[in-house]
């Protein structure tokens, strides 16, 4: 059974049809991207997918479950990280409270606990506290708990949201251009790392990306879209030589 | 040793407000002021956690505090005190004792139910929209009280002065200043444990990415309707209080004037700061009675002094901080081994 | 409802709704261009009342202080009227530039604005207050009252002129915004602010600009809400611009078109639901609809959605 399964997706804004027709198919421990040019859909689907709308028609379901019509944090805590295009960390929280919020779905603790501390509180936030800790220690994260995200710089930020998405212990991980605004130097750390989270947390990655290096380099597969249809599907090699995707838009990209 | 001086200061506090009053060494006048202090700490408090922590925009607080002051003051009034509203008193005013309590409960718990009216918009509003709908509660409020001619309309009700006198009669304690010191012990110390707890901190989420933060598992929903009836509870406590203080209540002091007070408190001490607001309360309550020679002009300079804020300090005086940050070494006397492990990061 | 009782209610609503829609016009203008909600123009339109009724009764001679010469009837109404406008706008134009723009040009959060612009309403509601007192003023007869009779019908002629003048400028703002360039550019402001002054024209103009026009309308609503209602008070801010207020949202806040069909809409919901309920349930009502409209339909009827990108 395939992790996610996304079958004849279409999603309208008024007139406009967003997404259209639009199929997918993600299983375990594979890295897949989806391109496509600017405006061609690409962010709505994975809106979509966490539930930020609810789609005109469509189906999809996540490890069996079905998704729609579910709450974005009732999808999430099934086991779906994400992060965004603009980094969309809590800047005035440190970022081991960021962390920690992102525990929410795994809080055991009731209202009258946090109220009054009880001990159930405690024992319940020193454990959480506990696993952000670790987390971020295997992130090489440690010394910048206490920070505030705006402080850092870009490329730590980034580390931090998907440090963060990994807390709720996806199995699936939603990139949203992830290389938006790094240099060289940074996409290659960018590149490994997003390997090593494949490797380590055993998740199964899907990136929409622009920079055409991140995504020939770690996709396993890849899925091209264009005013929100597919185009194309296949190999990086097998898309790099397609006709119709060099013609929808590869010839602009960035070559780094 | 560490966990006693937060004890420590409870009791410093004790010995100058409650203490005093009790031995009648502070005049009536002294007592009143304190007690307003001590309801407008409240206030200020239970106001910032949703206009300052979740960063909402509630400009119609009062109305809350004024479902507190009706509930309360009725059934009190009715239960235990003779008046020309509600006929005999119900019960033997020895009862008052545990009757005045209980109804401050039941004005808390009324005005966290009333809060839905505002909490259930929310989820879906926000920003100036759900300022609106605040406001609108207020006029709601006061419209429908106005209407209800059986606890005085447009005037009011008399009668709680009766109460307190019976409680007096059996034992001799400022009591409604009692009950407000505890009150305040008991907002600082649950909001406190609320916003350092990670379902606390919740709300500042909600404030600085409200999508991220549904998308992080957070269930915004339930927050901001715990959020909501938490804060709007605790005014109705603090109104429960003010009107047993006042020995009065009427629609006209729970509304866009009270509020502004409130607001006034909560951005003068600086958003998300719980020692920030109780500053406040206590500085801009002495203020205003400093200034009651002004008479009328006291509610030009209000709104003035708010204003002056927005262009100069929004921030107010505290900004995101308390006031264990701004004195680091303070923190040692004020926070337990156990506090530092769970109140990681005391910069919320 | 007989047929006289329901017509003598017409006139009465579309007397009333054009108060509303008058000042109502003002919120949306500056909603459209500023994404504030100016929470202090009810208290414009209240002084707009007063310094009608302070320039009306000099003008009449009725203070102390003498002008050495009668002014003529046909004379004073429309300096009273120009010289309110005129002062209310400045009193707007005031408040934008010492509080709203500063606040604007630092960038600051939009909440600090609302606080301020619903502080503004609070000073001079209580500056009013403090000032002049709390007995209420008498607006002065700037002309006399006259009843004409069709049938069992009986209107005043302060009604048909407050009708017709509504009507008028109403008219008026319409087509300057419909089709003058500087109508074009407010109209702009709302969808693309960086576009306008690519057109020529400064963007703090066009806010000054609907400073003036808004708090001008309101100005004019005060003096004749004066002349109809006689009694001024320094809470009538309060009392009539929020209803002034609610109209505009029900409308469709940033809609001018809204505004004004939401203040005649409002007008005769509030004068029809007086004239079979007991009048405290009128304000009851008034605000439960606005309620509903904020949670089921918060856009209003001509309001657009804003789709905020996720």
């Amino acid at each position: 059974m395939p992790m996610l399964r996304i079958k004849g997706l279409t999603h309208y804004f008024g007139g406009l049809k967003a997404v259209d027709d639009f199929n997918l198919d993600l299983g375990k421990d594979e890295i897949v991207g989806l391109i496509g040019p600017n405006g061609a859909g690409k962010s709505t689907v994975f809106n979509l997918a966490c539930g930020l709308y609810r789609p005109s028609e469509g189906e999809l379901s996540f490890e069996g479950t079905n998704l729609i019509g579910k709450f974005p944090h009732q999808i999430t805590s099934l086991g779906i990280g994400r992060t965004f295009q603009n980094i969309r960390l809590w800047n005035e929280l440190s970022v081991l409270d960021n962390l920690r919020i992102a525990h929410f779905s795994q809080i055991k603790y009731g209202i009258l606990d946090a109220f009054f501390f009880s001990s159930r509180l405690r024992a319940d936030e020193s454990k959480l506290i506990e696993e952000a800790r670790q987390l971020l220690e295997q992130f090489n994260l440690t010394n910048f708990e206490n920070e505030l995200p705006r402080n850092l710089p870009y490329g730590l930020q980034r580390r931090v949201e998907i440090c963060r998405a990994l807390v709720m212990k996806p199995r699936l991980l939603l990139l949203d251009e992830p290389a938006a605004g790094m240099n060289p130097g940074e996409i290659s750390e960018l590149m490994d790392l997003v390997r090593w989270v494949r490797e380590t947390f055993k998740v199964t990655v899907w990136i929409i990306e622009h920079q055409m290096r991140v995504i020939m380099g770690i996709c396993d597969r890849i899925k091209v879209i264009d005013f929100g249809r597919t185009i194309a599907e296949g190999t990086p090699v097998e898309i790099r030589n397609n006709p119709k995707v060099i013609e929808a838009y590869l010839g602009e990209e960035v070559v780094v | 040793m560490k966990r006693y001086s937060m004890w420590l200061l409870g009791g410093l506090v004790f010995l100058i407000t409650v203490l005093p009053s009790w031995l009648g060494i502070y005049s009536t006048y002294v007592q009143f002021i304190l007690t307003l202090v001590g309801i407008n700490v409240i206030l200020a408090v239970s106001l910032n956690l949703i206009n300052g922590y979740m960063g909402e925009f509630s400009v119609g607080h009062a109305a809350f505090m004024g479902v507190g002051a009706y509930i309360s003051s009725i059934i009190t009034v009715r239960l235990v005190a003779d008046s020309s509203f509600f006929g005999d008193a119900l019960l033997s005013p020895i009862w008052s004792i545990l009757v005045f309590p209980v109804s401050l409960i039941l004005g808390g718990i009324a005005a966290a139910l009333f809060s839905l009216l505002v909490a259930i918009p929310s989820f879906r509003t926000r920003g100036d929209y759900l300022a609106i709908i605040t406001l609108a509660v207020n006029f709601i409020f006061k419209s429908v009280i106005e209407n209800i001619d059986v606890i005085g309309g447009p005037r009011g009700f008399m009668g709680m002065g009766k109460v307190v006198k019976a409680m007096d009669d059996v034992f001799a304690m400022p009591w409604v200043m009692v009950w407000t010191f505890i009150s305040v012990v008991l907002t600082i110390y649950i909001v406190r444990n609320y916003v350092t707890s990670t379902m606390g901190k919740g709300i500042v989420a909600i404030r600085e990415d409200e999508i991220a933060a549904e998308l992080m598992t957070v269930n915004t929903r339930r927050l901001k309707v715990i959020t909501f009836m938490l804060s709007c509870g605790l005014a109705g406590l603090a109104g429960g209080l003010h009107g047993h203080t006042l020995s009065y209540v009427n629609p006209s002091g729970y509304f866009i004037l009270q509020s502004t007070i409130m607001l006034v408190m909560v951005y003068l001490g600086g958003m998300g700061s719980i020692s920030g607001s109780v500053i406040s309360a206590v500085g801009f309550t002495i203020l205003l009675e400093l200034l009651r020679p002004l008479g009328l002009f006291r509610w030009v300079a209000t709104p003035l002094l708010l204003i002056l804020i927005m262009l100069f300090r929004p921030t107010g005086i505290m900004g995101n901080r308390e006031l264990l940050d701004v004195f680091p070494k303070l923190r040692k006397y004020f926070t337990s081994s156990e506090e530092v492990i769970t109140h990681a990061n005391a910069t919320d | 409802m007989s047929l006289d009782i329901f017509l003598q209610n017409f006139l009465n609503a579309m007397q009333w709704g054009s108060f509303l829609a008058l000042i109502a016009v003002g919120y949306t203008m500056v909603y459209g261009v500023l994404l504030l909600i100016n929470f202090a123009h009810g208290d414009i339109f209240m002084v707009g009342a007063y310094v009608g009724y302070f320039i009306g009764t000099f003008l009449l001679n009725k203070f102390a202080v003498k002008l050495p010469f009668d002014l003529p009837t046909w004379l004073i109404i429309p300096i009273t009227i120009m010289l309110t406008m005129a002062i209310t706008a400045l009193v707007g134009v005031t408040i934008e530039r010492i509080a709203y723009r500063p606040l604007r040009n630092r960038g600051a959060h939009r909440l600090y604005l609302v606080i301020t612009a619903l502080m503004f309403g609070l000073l001079l509601e209580y500056g009013n207050l403090a000032l002049l007192g709390a007995s209420d003023r008498q607006f002065p007869t700037l002309f006399e009252k006259e009843i004409y009779t069709i049938g069992n019908l009986s209107v005043t002629n302060v009604k048909i002129i407050v009708i017709l003048l509504s009507f008028l400028l109403m008219g008026a703002l319409w087509f300057v915004v419909q089709k003058t360039k500087w109508g074009m550019a407010m109209r702009a402001i709302s969808y693309d602010r960086l576009a306008v002054p690519l057109m020529g024209i400064s963007v703090d103009s066009i806010i000054v600009a609907t400073f003036v026009i808004g708090s001008s309308m309101a100005a004019v609503a005060g003096v004749m809400y004066g002349t109809a209602f006689p009694i001024l008070s320094f809470d009538m801010g309060m009392l009539v611009g929020w209803q002034a207020f609610i109209a505009a949202v029900v409308g469709g806040i940033g809609s001018i078109r809204g505004a004004m069909l939401g203040g005649y809409i409002m007008g005769f919901i509030q004068i029809y639901v007086a004239a079979f309920l007991p009048s405290t349930f009128r304000d009851l009502i008034t605000f439960s609809i606005f309620l509903l409209i904020l949670v089921v339909r918060p856009t209003g009827i001509f309001g657009v959605a804003r789709r905020t990108k996720v």
